[in-house]
């Protein structure tokens, strides 16, 4: 069938804020549906309340809401526009709530829209719990046995009849608080009490856990003739009982039989189309008892999700893409694989690769948080890794993760011992994959391991190979007497050299990369192509691996291992940061994407490097070329090798991508826009207040110190309080206020213990001060001010967790112009090409320099959005040198203000301190506009400023 | 690396001079045959045991396998028909607790040669530019010349019959044989889950070897008959042509599948034809003239039946056809009650999309009436 041609326009439902369960794989999703849209000519009409996503920036669709996710915004917005259809599948929970919701009032009924992609009856059936149980039971579909109990004593008898371990899940809970697994019978009252307890209507679920199935996910797509097709089946490392948000996942399923994986498949094929009516993706998780290879179905999610963006870029196959063309009639045999461009997309992708996705915590940012993993996701980011073998993947991981890790073999400064990694391995935490390895280099068997975790013995088995690789690297004490097989094998294994430098013990990572590369053990490129290389495929998406290349005595044309194809254009990398974390996140794939789309106009090739599979700035169309590498040093490098680039663009990708520099620099790569030394007298402490110093502009008193008593000594010349903190961190981490030398020294000496050798910062805090950061666009001659953003809360809550209002509202003209003339003179002293964020305390009138970041920042998107210009585009024409801000003519359209609000996730952290300070907690921002300051939503606000303020 | 993994040297030698260093897994030896590649991600042991791989050297585009070692029953015969395979890795240990035997010790026994360490993605776009060739896999012949000169002696495909090697050498039954519905199976190479598809569906059937005449499947007295897969060129089957014309003659249902759906195709006349390198996997996206429907299904086959050749016939039409590149998927004719379809509806391994043309191959033999209904 072909598309519905009474659809003309689409409102598309985003998730609004970041939050943890909820990320940028939803920006992914929508941008991919509002192109997919606009390519068949439909206007598509976007809500999405989140600053920072490229949906709603103007290039993605023909009209933008920034308003709240609300019943009463979609009114308006419908009100406003003539709007046939609502695709709300791909916003997550938020949007097809929403959706429903409208729909409950009749307000798509009223407006004629018609909702695509969903079936609302559907909705329902695939959250509540109960009615899903029910249902699976009528379709024959085996679930966990459970019973619905109102009272203490029902729960009790129902725990009997099933058996411990039992989870208990409250009803009409969010985010499953309340619930909990009991292994033993005296936890069982208790929990028991708590979930009634949380559930508004007493009522819990007690169901039987299935601790230690293995647990399967199947992504799925439907049109509107009922066919359907299996994207990817994706396996959890962790076994049941593990959020699989919070699980090391894989794909393609790695220890799946046939016959149990067609088990799967029927069962997920039937349970979407019994659902409901409706074209579009779905979701199935799958609990497999490894004895016997029943199943049971754990859920359905009737839209696309995080597993839906990792399997798009797992396979290749742009699932929503393809989902929001079946949502407009579109049949899957009539469409075309996106990759191929001659094979149809209705097929089911096959792989000859390893894709290994592993997530990201941030639990050092919420103290008191129980760091067990369980069923709540906890996870606030993730990485995934592409390798032609699992050890190299599952390596690949680690080295993106960005946390000290090597490869498998994590940095830690406490090492345990046997007896204490065993105990450690009871509790599933974020660490637990190197405390595995840990313990098997220590001895632990297998055995032990896989009663421990329960995690499947061919898992096991890879680490295993790990462990026992890096014995036998270490028998040779020299890089020169390591056989060239047996290091050509470990870097099949994911080695980084800097591991096997750490194993040899008497050279450097740099010193094994040329010994290698004199061997010729080099990475190859190979492509990810929906299709096992059956079929030829164009699109220009790679990662490395290892592999040995074919010898010839007789053919003209040699079987090549490498299928990246140098252009010969002119071309430029742009460096991505890696996972989501707090203080880092989907801004910066927003500035990535929008650099990418800049270079391309400019007529360069343009290169993606980044690990992160949440992105748009990884889709295999956005660049011209893109790597899914980690960025990391050495990978970065060989990409650099390879490519021979023109220049590499760091400004783009946080501090991440902004930390490589001096390595790029020493290379003598060049580094487009401002120089490494602009940069480094900006990070820089020293330099950077010796600049200040200069130009005559204020700063707070500072210090540095590597040892308590030397901080004692420089906090009693700065002055109480004073602000402690390691020299470069990210989002504020470990960063203390301290007012007397007895915290000072607490502070200091944890600090020292959780980095140590660190160089401490100790500032004079000015206390009761006020902040406001300036985004500037220098391009060596001219600065523009792109804005002025005035916190609202006072100075000690960080910049990302307070709220901020564009442009400044409450300070006076001269302030405001002092801030412009000081962050033009350091732009213009420094010689910034490109981006610069400053950050400003005003006390008593006076105003002082606190920091400043050579690089795109997290308020860039949120500056472009509210005025409605293309600062990231400009910014990286500026960087190139293609444009003069001379020669532009920009109009910031604002009427009233823009306020920036902070989202956190603490509902995830129950036991965690809520109180802000100088570090960053927040997940996520929303963007709010208001005509005025007697807006009494503003009011309010401005009001309670003061209400989050730790000491 | 682990105490049981192997570090012996295997080679791999293509016809075009082409030359892989591996390391050896299974069988000590030299093995070789057709080289093909399968892109299926799971069910490695019944692609293995299947007899329509007979003669070919088979790569596993898939970045491993033996993972989830063998099982008892996860066959498609009774021993592995494969005649060679190269791999990217190999599991040695695996962790599925309800298999008997790791595929290292399975090959050992089966004594199948295999390679692994060999860049499998760089091979199959070798094969998938350069066409399907011979080669040969030893663990013992360690220069180019001697190689050269084993992998001379391996035959052509083209042209070769290989399905009496396969076929049962004696007939055989299997189900209720006081069912009502009797089918004819005539083994070319039939896929044990072949013959379970109809059994399931209350059928009595009967396999009978490659070349046995019409009138021996007569004297069973089948309601239907079912010509099966199985592996070599079709070109060289003439017995096999005769006895399905024959069979065609009766007018009683009649249902191809692969090897089958060829011979249906040369009975009337229809060109089949060596195919560039073959459609083998579990992901071929095929779509149902008749119905409008498609499927995902599972395909082994390196011979095709020629699209001109079925148009400009008047007895047969066209039922199913491959979505990537217009092959010809599924024929009928139009006089007789006989169908065939290239892919496997039985799967194993596979999805189990097309498992409905078992189901309408038991109604056309229940009501012979309802053969021109949709679906069919």
């Amino acid at each position: 069938m072909p598309r519905d041609l009474s659809i003309k326009s689409v409102l598309i439902i985003g998730s609004g804020p970041i939050i943890i369960g909820q990320a940028c794989e939803f920006d992914y999703s929508g941008s991919q549906a509002a192109r997919s849209l606009r390519e068949e000519g439909i206007k598509v009409i976007l809500i999405n309340s989140n600053p920072a996503t490229i949906m709603t920036d103007p290039i993605m669709a023909d009209r933008v809401y920034l308003l709240p996710l609300t019943v009463e915004s979609i009114e308006q917005i419908l009100e406003e526009n003539d709007i046939d259809a609502v695709l709300p599948t791909m916003g997550g929970q938020t949007a097809l709530n929403l959706a429903k919701e409208a729909d409950e009032l009749g307000i798509w009924e009223r407006f004629n829209v018609r909702l695509i992609g969903v079936d609302i009856k559907a909705i329902d059936k695939a959250e509540d719990r109960e009615l899903f149980r029910k249902w699976m039971i009528e379709l024959n579909v085996p679930v966990a046995e459970a019973r619905t109990a109102n009272s203490l004593l029902e729960g009790k008898e129902f725990a009997q009849e099933i058996g411990l371990p039992i989870v208990i899940r409250p009803s009409f809970t969010l985010g499953g608080t309340g619930g909990g697994f009991v292994m033993h019978k005296e936890e069982l009252d208790a929990a028991l009490e708590r979930g009634l307890t949380a559930s508004p209507i007493h009522e819990v679920l007690v169901e039987r856990a299935v601790l230690g199935w293995k647990e399967f996910e199947l992504e799925l797509l439907r049109d509107m003739n009922d066919n359907v097709v299996i994207i990817c089946t994706v396996e959890n490392f962790d076994p049941m009982g593990i959020h699989t948000g919070d699980s090391i996942t894989v794909a393609p399923a790695m220890t799946l039989s046939d016959t149990a994986f067609q088990l799967m498949r029927n069962t997920a094929i039937m349970m979407m189309r019994d659902l409901g009516n409706f074209a579009g993706g779905c979701n199935v998780q799958f609990a497999l008892n490894p004895e016997t290879e029943e199943i049971i179905a754990i859920e359905i999610n009737p839209r696309v999700s995080r597993s839906s963006a990792l399997a798009s870029k797992a396979t290749g196959y742009p699932i929503a893409k393809i989902a929001a063309k079946l949502a407009i009639g579109y049949a899957l045999d009539e469409l075309k694989n996106q990759i191929t461009q001659t094979t149809s997309a209705y097929f089911e992708p096959a792989l000859d690769y390893v894709i290994v996705k592993m997530p990201r915590w941030n639990f050092d940012k919420f103290k008191g948080a129980d760091d067990t993993l369980g069923l709540q996701m906890k996870s606030v980011g993730e990485v995934m890794a592409i390798g032609r073998t699992f050890p190299e993947a599952l390596q690949k991981a680690c080295q993106s993760l960005e946390n000290n890790a090597t490869g498998l073999s994590f940095i830690s400064t406490s090492r345990m011992r046997p007896e204490e990694l065993i105990d450690s391995l009871k509790r599933p935490t974020w660490d637990r994959i190197f405390r595995i390895k840990e313990a098997m280099a220590a001895g632990v068997s297998i055995k032990t391991i896989r009663e421990l975790t329960q995690i499947d013995r061919w898992f096991l088995y890879q680490v295993q190979d790990i462990v026992n690789m890096e014995v036998e690297i270490r028998k040779y004490k020299h890089l020169e007497k390591l056989p060239d097989t047996l290091l050509y094998d470990a870097k099949q294994m994911g080695f980084s050299d800097e591991q096997i430098a750490e194993l040899v013990k008497d050279c450097t990572a740099e010193e094994v990369y040329e010994h290698r590369k004199s061997l010729g053990i080099k990475r190859v490129f190979k492509m990810v192509d929906t299709c096992s290389a059956e079929f030829e495929a164009k699109t220009p998406y790679y990662y490395s691996t290892f592999e040995k290349e074919a010898t010839h005595n007789t053919i003209n044309v040699p079987v090549v291992a490498n299928e990246s194809i140098l252009s010969g254009k002119k071309k430029i990398i742009v460096l991505g940061s890696g996972p989501n974390r707090i203080g880092q996140g989907i801004e910066f794939d927003y500035c990535c994407t929008h650099g990418l789309m800049a270079i391309r106009e400019c007529g360069y090739e343009a290169i993606m490097v980044n690990c992160n599979p949440e992105t748009v700035s990884t889709d295999f169309d956005i660049a011209d070329k893109l790597y899914f590498e980690p960025v990391y040093w050495e990978h970065l490098w060989e990409i650099i090798e390879h490519e021979r680039p023109d220049g590499v663009i760091v400004q783009l990708g946080g501090q991440t991508a902004l930390k490589l520099a001096k390595r790029l620099h020493e290379k003598g790569i060049k580094i487009i826009g401002t120089s490494f030394d602009s940069m480094d007298i900006a990070e820089d402490r020293g330099r950077f207040s010796d600049t200040l110093k200069e130009l005559g502009i204020p700063y707070p008193n500072y210090g540095t110190a590597y040892t308590t008593d030397e901080a004692i000594e420089v906090a009693k010349e700065v002055g109480y309080p004073v602000l402690v903190r390691p020299s470069y961190v990210l989002g504020g981490q470990r960063m203390r206020i301290v007012i007397n030398d007895e915290e000072l020294e607490k502070s200091v000496v944890s600090l020292l213990k959780h980095l140590p050798g660190n160089k401490i910062l100790i500032d004079h805090f000015l206390d009761r001060c006020q902040e406001a950061e300036v985004d500037a666009i220098c391009d060596g001659e001219d600065v523009h001010i792109m804005g002025i953003m005035e916190h609202i809360e006072p100075a000690g809550i960080h910049s990302g967790d307070s709220h901020a209002v564009l442009p400044a509202f409450n300070l006076t003209p001269l302030i405001v112009e002092e801030m412009s003339d000081i962050a033009k003179k350091i732009a213009k002293q420094l010689h910034i090409k490109g981006l610069i964020n400053i950050q400003f305390a005003i006390k008593d009138s006076k105003v002082y320099v606190i920091e400043a970041n050579p690089r795109a920042s997290r308020t860039t998107p949120f500056i472009a959005k509210a005025y409605g210009i293309p600062y990231l585009n400009i910014a990286t024409k500026v960087m190139l040198g293609e444009t003069k801000l001379k020669d532009l003519k920009l109009t910031q359209k604002l009427e009233g203000f823009a306020v920036k609000e902070p989202v956190f996730s603490f509902n995830k952290f129950p036991n965690v301190n809520k109180e802000l300070g100088p570090e960053m907690k927040s997940t996520g921002e929303a963007i709010r506009f208001i005509k005025n300051l007697r807006d009494p939503w503003f009011r309010t606000l401005y009001k309670e400023r003061s209400m989050h303020l730790s000491k | 690396m682990t105490a049981t993994q192997s570090n012996a040297p295997a080679w791999l030698l293509l016809t075009d001079g082409t030359l892989f260093k591996g390391k050896s897994f299974g069988a000590k030896g030299t093995a070789g045959g057709e080289i093909c590649f399968n892109t299926g991600m799971t069910g490695y042991q019944e692609v293995f045991t299947d007899p329509s791989y007979t003669g070919q050297v088979l790569i596993m585009n898939n970045a491993y396998v033996g993972n989830y070692g063998v099982k008892e029953g996860d066959v498609e015969s009774d021993s592995i028909k494969i005649a060679g395979l190269i791999c990217k890795n190999i599991s040695h240990r695996y962790s599925r607790m309800v298999a008997n035997d790791s595929l290292e010790d399975y090959c050992i026994k089966n004594n199948l040669v295999a390679i692994y360490d060999v860049d499998t993605r760089s091979l199959v776009q070798h094969i998938r530019s350069k066409g399907a060739m011979n080669c040969i896999i030893s663990t013992e012949l360690m220069d180019e010349r001697s190689l050269e000169t084993a992998l001379a002696k391996v035959p052509d495909m083209a042209g070769l019959e290989l399905s009496s090697q396969v076929s049962t050498k004696e007939p055989y039954t299997v189900g209720d044989s006081k069912a009502a519905i009797r089918i004819a199976v005539m083994d070319f190479g039939v896929k044990i889950n072949i013959l379970n598809c109809m059994v399931e569906r209350g059928a009595y059937v009967k396999v009978f070897p490659a070349k046995t005449g019409i009138d021996e499947l007569k004297a069973f007295e089948p309601n239907g008959y079912f010509i099966s897969n199985g592996p070599g060129d079709p070109a060289s089957m003439d017995y096999a042509v005769k006895t399905v014309k024959a069979i065609l003659a009766e007018g009683k249902p009649f249902f191809g599948i692969c090897l089958g759906h060829q011979l249906l195709a040369r009975a009337n006349d229809i060109r089949t034809f060596k195919m560039h390198h073959g459609h083998r996997g579990l992901n071929h996206p095929v779509k149902n003239l008749i119905t409008g429907k498609s499927e995902i299904t599972t395909q082994n086959h390196g011979f095709g039946v020629d699209p001109e050749a079925v148009k400009n016939c008047a007895d047969v039409e066209i039922t199913h056809v491959n979505l990537n590149d217009g092959s010809i998927e599924g024929i009928r004719m139009k006089n007789k009650p006989a169908f065939s379809v290239q892919y496997h509806p039985e799967a194993t391994p596979g999805p189990h999309d097309s498992r409905y043309l078992f189901d309408d191959f038991i109604r056309l033999i229940e009501n012979i009436a309802d053969y021109s209904s949709p679906g069919l």
